[in-house]
């Protein structure tokens, strides 16, 4: 009983980690540049998500359509002005950028916000409650935080694999040049990308603002971070390995968390990105590149 | 050449010169020398932004309100300065050299234990006298190596270790818990304080102590601790956190189906529900607190009313103890001008200020105070309990 309520907190948090991965993931994929602003776009879609409920007094669906939307086009923004310029530039610099994207996130979000931290109405979100299934107290924040990542997963999965900008998508991966030759409009399909990473980053920022509300402009680092350790797990560039990081990662903090070691969580998720550089830098579903000659 | 090289002996010269004057401004307290009225600089290290601004806020309100109304009687005149340590020991370390740099004759802060338990070495050596109006750890005033007093410092709110005992005897003859269980963070001085008097006590007292979990001072997921706990099922939950680490606990022990269990907090909680936008998931908690209102007390009625009035809202248990703390040092710093130092002679005059200080025994608005050996106040509690989303007076215990 105790371990099927562990796996369920596992769950949620996974289920954060991995739509944050899939962004991480995603861009890596096309790019192959590491968004570290990824996790900021998540707290900017938490503010987001404060307000339009709080302050503009929206009703859920429309908040979160709003908070998903805001986070896009953010993203897009961020594509469009910073990233597209440095389009043929070394990948470092590429690197830098996204870094500087990220301080100056936080920083602006510390300016407007101040850096204290705000409550979120999770409330006004997600009815409180719960269900009992067979002795085991399931609330609605963790069930509907669960079901919504799964069921965004199922609907990139289907974008990806099933649609034609999907399968744009995959070959811009595989190689940009050729796919420039075959007629792909590459620019369209990487501002695409980044838009749909976006998209689960605020799918991300709402569960994650009501599953833990307390938004505050420093919020995206730490799960940015791990959400990256959860992808290279996976094996960057990988979306099925995203998903699997991600939950793997959070399984792994749920264990060490609940074996009275909490204040190793961070460390041990760490370590397991040192292992997996060391050992497989692919991660578990990552491709080995040949070197193309 | 030779002509430059005169140009550069005078330049050389003038800035010798504008160095030293400047030394002469940098000094206050030869300034103030010369004031008839007499007027005494007060230091404030608090933290006005960062996570745990919403403490320092409130010692800011609690001092400014009793200097106004000080320096509003006329006479001696005391000027603040303000240092916001943003809550972390490195930035109260250089708050407080700032602070002696802009020359103040005494300290009020830090606000959390960690921050002060970092100033206090330093103002110990300079014998600087310091009082904190919320820094509840025992080593604040006692050094922990050693087990010597820390003389300059002095509190108006309870140690931790007190607040542990407390609790565990309310849990125990109020709540009537058998079994009990605790979460606190092993990167918080002032959580540790209050979780090893808490168990010491309750073992003493004969309750089981079925379940102890440690979450990291950056923690925003409690559910594995509280799914552990919840194993355990305690009578009564005992969370010696600060408000932000309650407002994640509090919804999330519902998620893991604690609501069974009675939420027992100190005086970290203070203002919890300013900080939430539902209470609901502590209804029935009880926490204990230096101030409340409520409190029938003359004192306390016409502070609640006077803070009303100068800031529009009502005053936090912080702002009480920062008020409390004001009055000591300036009652203090009277009696030590009235017995003849001045704060140009630093070193008389700062031990006269803290022989003072050790024999205060004054009704504040906390209570009637006195210090014993460790300088810690010796004064009731006051036990909050949730309901009906409102914080409500329980009673005194």
């Amino acid at each position: 009983m105790l371990y099927v309520s562990q796996l369920i907190n596992a769950l949620q948090l996974g289920s954060i980690y991995a739509l944050v991965a899939l962004g991480y993931s995603m861009v890596y994929g096309i790019i192959k540049l590491l968004n570290f602003a990824h996790g900021d776009v998540i707290m900017v879609g938490g503010y987001i998500a404060l307000f339009s409920l709080t302050a503009l007094a929206f009703p859920p669906v429309i908040a979160a359509l709003i908070t998903v939307a805001g986070c896009t086009l953010l993203a897009v923004i961020i594509e469009k002005l910073a990233y597209t310029p440095l389009r043929f530039a070394p990948r470092l610099s590429l690197l830098i950028t996204a870094i500087g994207i990220s301080i100056l996130l936080q920083n602006l979000a510390q300016l407007i916000f101040t850096a204290n931290p705000r409550s979120f109405p999770t409330q006004m979100l997600i009815p409180a409650g719960s269900i009992t299934l067979g002795g085991i107290q399931l609330g609605f924040v963790p069930l509907i935080t669960i079901f919504a990542s799964l069921l965004s997963m199922a609907i990139l999965t289907f974008l990806v694999q099933k649609t034609k900008l999907g399968k744009a998508m995959r070959a811009v991966s595989e190689d940009m040049g050729a796919a420039q030759l075959m007629g792909i409009n590459v620019n369209t399909i990487i501002t695409f990308t980044f838009a749909l990473g976006a998209a689960l980053a605020g799918v991300g920022a709402l569960l994650y603002a009501a599953g833990y509300p307390r938004i505050e402009p420093t919020l995206g680092m730490m799960l940015g971070i791990k959400a990256f350790v959860a992808a290279v797990l996976g094996g960057i560039g990988s979306i099925p390995g995203a998903m699997v990081g991600g939950y793997l990662i959070a399984l792994l903090e749920v264990l060490v968390i609940s074996m009275g070691l909490s204040q190793w969580t961070d460390g041990a998720v760490f370590l397991i990105l040192i292992l997996v550089l060391m050992v497989r830098p692919t991660g578990i579903m990552g491709r080995i590149q040949m070197e193309k000659v | 050449m030779k002509k430059n090289r005169i140009l550069a002996l005078s330049i050389a010269v003038m800035l010798v010169i504008a160095l030293l004057a400047g030394c002469g401004t940098g000094m206050p307290g030869a300034q103030n020398a010369g004031n008839a009225e007499g007027e005494v600089s007060i230091g404030v290290l608090a933290p006005l932004t960062g996570p745990v601004a919403q403490f320092g806020v409130a010692v800011q309100a609690g001092v400014q309100l009793y200097v106004d109304q000080f320096n509003a009687q006329g006479g001696l005149q005391i000027s603040l300065e303000f240092f916001d340590e943003e809550g972390q020991a490195a930035m109260g370390v250089a708050g407080y050299h700032d602070l002696v740099d802009r020359g103040v004759d005494a300290i009020i802060g830090a606000v959390t234990s960690g921050v002060t338990m970092a100033v206090v070495p330093l103002a110990y050596d300079d014998n600087m006298p310091m009082i904190t109006a919320t820094s509840t750890h025992a080593n604040v005033t006692v050094d922990a190596d050693t087990g010597a007093v820390f003389t300059n410092m002095f509190r108006s709110c309870f140690i931790d270790p007190y607040q542990g005992t407390k609790m565990a005897e309310f849990a125990y003859e109020v709540v009537g818990a058998q079994t009990v269980a605790i979460l606190y963070s092993n990167e918080i001085d002032y959580s540790i304080g209050l979780y090893e008097a808490f168990e010491i006590r309750a073992n003493e007292l004969g309750m089981d102590v079925v379940a102890v979990e440690i979450f990291p001072d950056e923690a925003i997921d409690f559910r594995s601790q509280l799914t552990n706990i919840a194993a355990a099922d305690p009578d009564v939950l005992f969370v010696p956190a600060y408000y932000r680490h309650i407002a994640l606990i509090g919804p999330q022990s519902v998620d893991v189906g604690l609501q069974d269990t009675v939420l027992m907090g100190a005086d970290g909680w203070a203002t919890i529900l300013d900080f939430m936008d539902d209470g609901s998931s502590l209804e029935g908690a009880f926490f204990m607190t230096g101030f409340s209102p409520e409190v029938e007390d003359p004192l306390a009625q016409q502070f609640f009313a006077d803070f009303n009035e100068a800031t529009g809202t009502a005053p936090s248990m912080f702002a009480a103890q920062a008020y409390d703390a004001a009055k000591i040092l300036i009652a203090a710093i009277e009696t030590a001008l009235a017995g003849g130092a001045t704060p140009d002679d630093v070193a008389p005059f700062r031990e006269a200020v803290i022989a003072a200080m050790a024999a205060t025994d004054i009704n504040g608005v906390t209570g009637h105070i006195t210090f014993d050996q460790y300088n810690n106040p010796q004064k009731t509690a006051v036990i909050l309990v949730i309901q009906d989303g409102e914080e409500r007076l329980w009673g005194t215990f």
